[in-house]
């Protein structure tokens, strides 16, 4: 099936997709980190009364409101995206989507946008506590959105709470409560704000590093950085507490991600986890060649993070693909007969109903409903389409916990050399930690590579691949989008960089 | 109460000084977005080319059971 698609259109649809998001994703941890970063250092002028916190308060919300300026809608273009290259998606997903996307709408952005206005524009005219219950409000409305938008893609991630109607083609909700407590969307979010709370802080560690290396506002960036560092090396703590939380659920509910993050192609009990390594490029499912090229494994600690059990078996890529009966393990093989089963009902079901033959409808039905939970599988051609692209999983995961675990130490250093009040003499320390912001991007998008680009093939994990996702259109409409968004977004980037940094650049002072 | 609302926002945005090349910057950048892209390069697939919900679902259904009925 898949081969008479068009996947040069898939391709670009996802391409076009992954720009927008990655794009997007530059503005919006800074908006959920700095709302709070900002409301922390109001909350200690409100203690304090000292003047020189409250304009530091509204230095870093100056900043706050140009990012989130800039970075207001550019989600919506998901949403146009969605529309018109995903359209098979959308109509499937409308149900399940709808309510908490409308939660979010309705509920976290009154809050954010009624409470906006005073923070921005309500100094002088109500009180101090009025003002910072404004800013803490606004903190938590910006990071409510995110819980909505996590929930819908945990649900793609692990679709529960749901059941697919054959006669609307729709995944229709049926347990509100399972979809929003679903334990992938909730350890979802909780990894990516505290991502976002670390990534702001690395913003205002680079900026206040800045000043320090420039000799400016030394006070100001001395107690901007005693803030952020404390926050950012809690929330980093925080990260790779979630982060642990997160690929145990995936060593749950998405094994080939999980077995692709570690380029595990074997399963083993126990198995090790790879610290660092080279990857044979040339690896495929199911041949006999050795997956590393040099590898550095830490024994039983892959089992201890998938299954919190140092003993426990790890399924490989070739046990997921071509099955394990000892381990009881169904592969993607007997997977794809039973959701071209699942396919078959539903056309069976389609054609009946239309000719109006009740009888040949319902055996239609009842074997579609027998084999649905592995519809997406009837889409497959071979079970090797089922494994995601080892090297970019495998290389984005390094990447994101090794800065991770830099962030950490980082923020550390930080906290000792300004308790010794040594920071501002260590000129290239500073320079690391005005370049830190960038390397949180980096860790940031890597983050997603992993959580996307590893659920491939599926739009909706096990139910639908994205080859059938996608709508019925040319693929050089969607080449034209890319390139047109490519530029307006470079474009945007430029202009949001250079208000910001002349902002940077006039310092508290220009206030 | 709503002519205070009314001054914190008409005072808010005459007293900015970045924010007024923010509001630019979003104006133009809205109207990209509705204005153009929206109604030129993403119509919305379903809505523009089939009239009614149940012509929707067909399309959909096809596309759902059509790949394996080509290789019967």
């Amino acid at each position: 099936m898949i081969e008479q698609v068009d996947l040069t259109m898939v391709n670009w649809a996802r391409a076009t997709f992954a720009l927008t998001a990655m794009y997007h994703w530059i503005f919006v941890p800074l908006t959920l980190g700095l709302s709070f970063i900002c409301a922390f250092f109001e909350s200690i002028y409100v203690k304090t009364g000292n003047e020189q916190w409250k304009k530091l308060t509204r230095f870093w919300m100056t900043l706050f409101g140009i990012n989130f300026a800039i970075g207001v809608a550019t989600g919506i273009i998901l949403e146009f995206e969605f529309g018109t290259n995903w359209s098979n998606y959308s109509w499937m997903v409308g149900d399940i989507f709808g309510v908490p996307l409308a939660i979010e709408g309705i509920a976290a952005f009154f809050l954010e946008a009624t409470f906006f206005a005073v923070m921005f524009f309500g100094w002088n005219r109500v009180s101090k506590r009025a003002h910072l219950f404004s800013t803490w409000m606004v903190a938590v409305g910006s990071n409510l959105s995110a819980v909505w938008i996590l929930v819908a893609n945990g649900w793609m991630q692990y679709p529960i709470g749901m059941k697919f109607n054959p006669d609307l083609a729709r995944f229709e909700m049926v347990d509100f409560l399972a979809i929003a407590t679903s334990p992938v969307a909730i350890s979802h979010f909780v990894h990516v704000t505290s991502a976002a709370f670390l990534y702001a802080s690395l913003f205002v560690v680079a900026v206040s590093s800045w000043y320090l290396l420039r000799k400016r506002h030394l006070q100001f960036a001395k107690r901007s950085l005693t803030v952020a560092c404390t926050f950012g090396l809690l929330a980093s703590l925080f990260v790779a507490f979630t982060g642990d939380e997160h690929a145990y659920h995936a060593a749950n509910v998405q094994p080939m991600k999980l077995a692709a993050m570690e380029g595990l192609y074997d399963g083993e009990a126990p198995a090790g986890l790879v610290a660092a390594g080279l990857l044979n490029f040339s690896k495929k499912p199911g041949d006999e060649e050795d997956p590393f090229i040099f590898e550095v494994k830490i024994p039983m600690v892959l089992s201890l993070l998938a299954n919190r059990d140092i003993n426990s078996f790890v399924p490989g890529i070739n046990d997921l693909v071509y099955g394990n009966t000892a381990e009881n393990i169904m592969g993607v093989e007997e997977k794809m007969v039973r959701g071209k089963l699942a396919v078959a009902g539903l056309g069976d079901y389609k054609t009946a109903k239309k000719s109006g033959d009740q009888l040949a409808a319902g055996k239609a039905l009842t074997l579609f409903e027998q084999n649905s939970d592995y519809l997406g599988y009837g889409y497959l051609d071979y079970a090797e389409q089922a494994v995601p692209y080892v090297p970019l999983i495998f290389y984005s995961f390094r990447v994101m916990v090794g800065l991770g675990t830099f962030f950490i130490l980082l923020f550390m250093v930080y906290l000792y050399l300004l308790y010794k009040d040594q920071l501002e003499k260590q000129a290239l320390l500073l320079k690391i930690g005005v370049s830190s912001f960038l390397l949180g991007l980096v860790a940031h998008e890597a983050g997603w590579i992993v959580t996307e680009v590893g659920r491939q093939p599926w739009a909706i994990q096990d139910l639908l691949p994205v080859t059938v996702a996608r709508s019925n259109l040319d693929a050089g409409t969607v080449e034209v989008t890319f390139f047109m968004f490519l530029i307006l977004f470079t474009a945007l980037l430029i202009a949001e960089l250079k208000i910001m940094a002349k902002q940077i650049s006039i310092g508290p002072e220009g206030d | 109460m709503f002519k205070s609302a009314f001054y914190l926002y008409y005072d808010g945005f005459r007293s900015m000084v970045v924010g007024r090349t923010l509001w630019k910057i979003i104006l133009i950048k809205l109207f990209i977005m509705f204005a153009v892209l929206k109604v030129f390069f993403f119509p919305n697939f379903l809505a523009t080319n089939f009239d009614t919900d149940a012509e929707r679902v067909d399309h959909v259904l096809s596309n759902l059971t059509q790949p394996l009925a080509d290789k019967k």
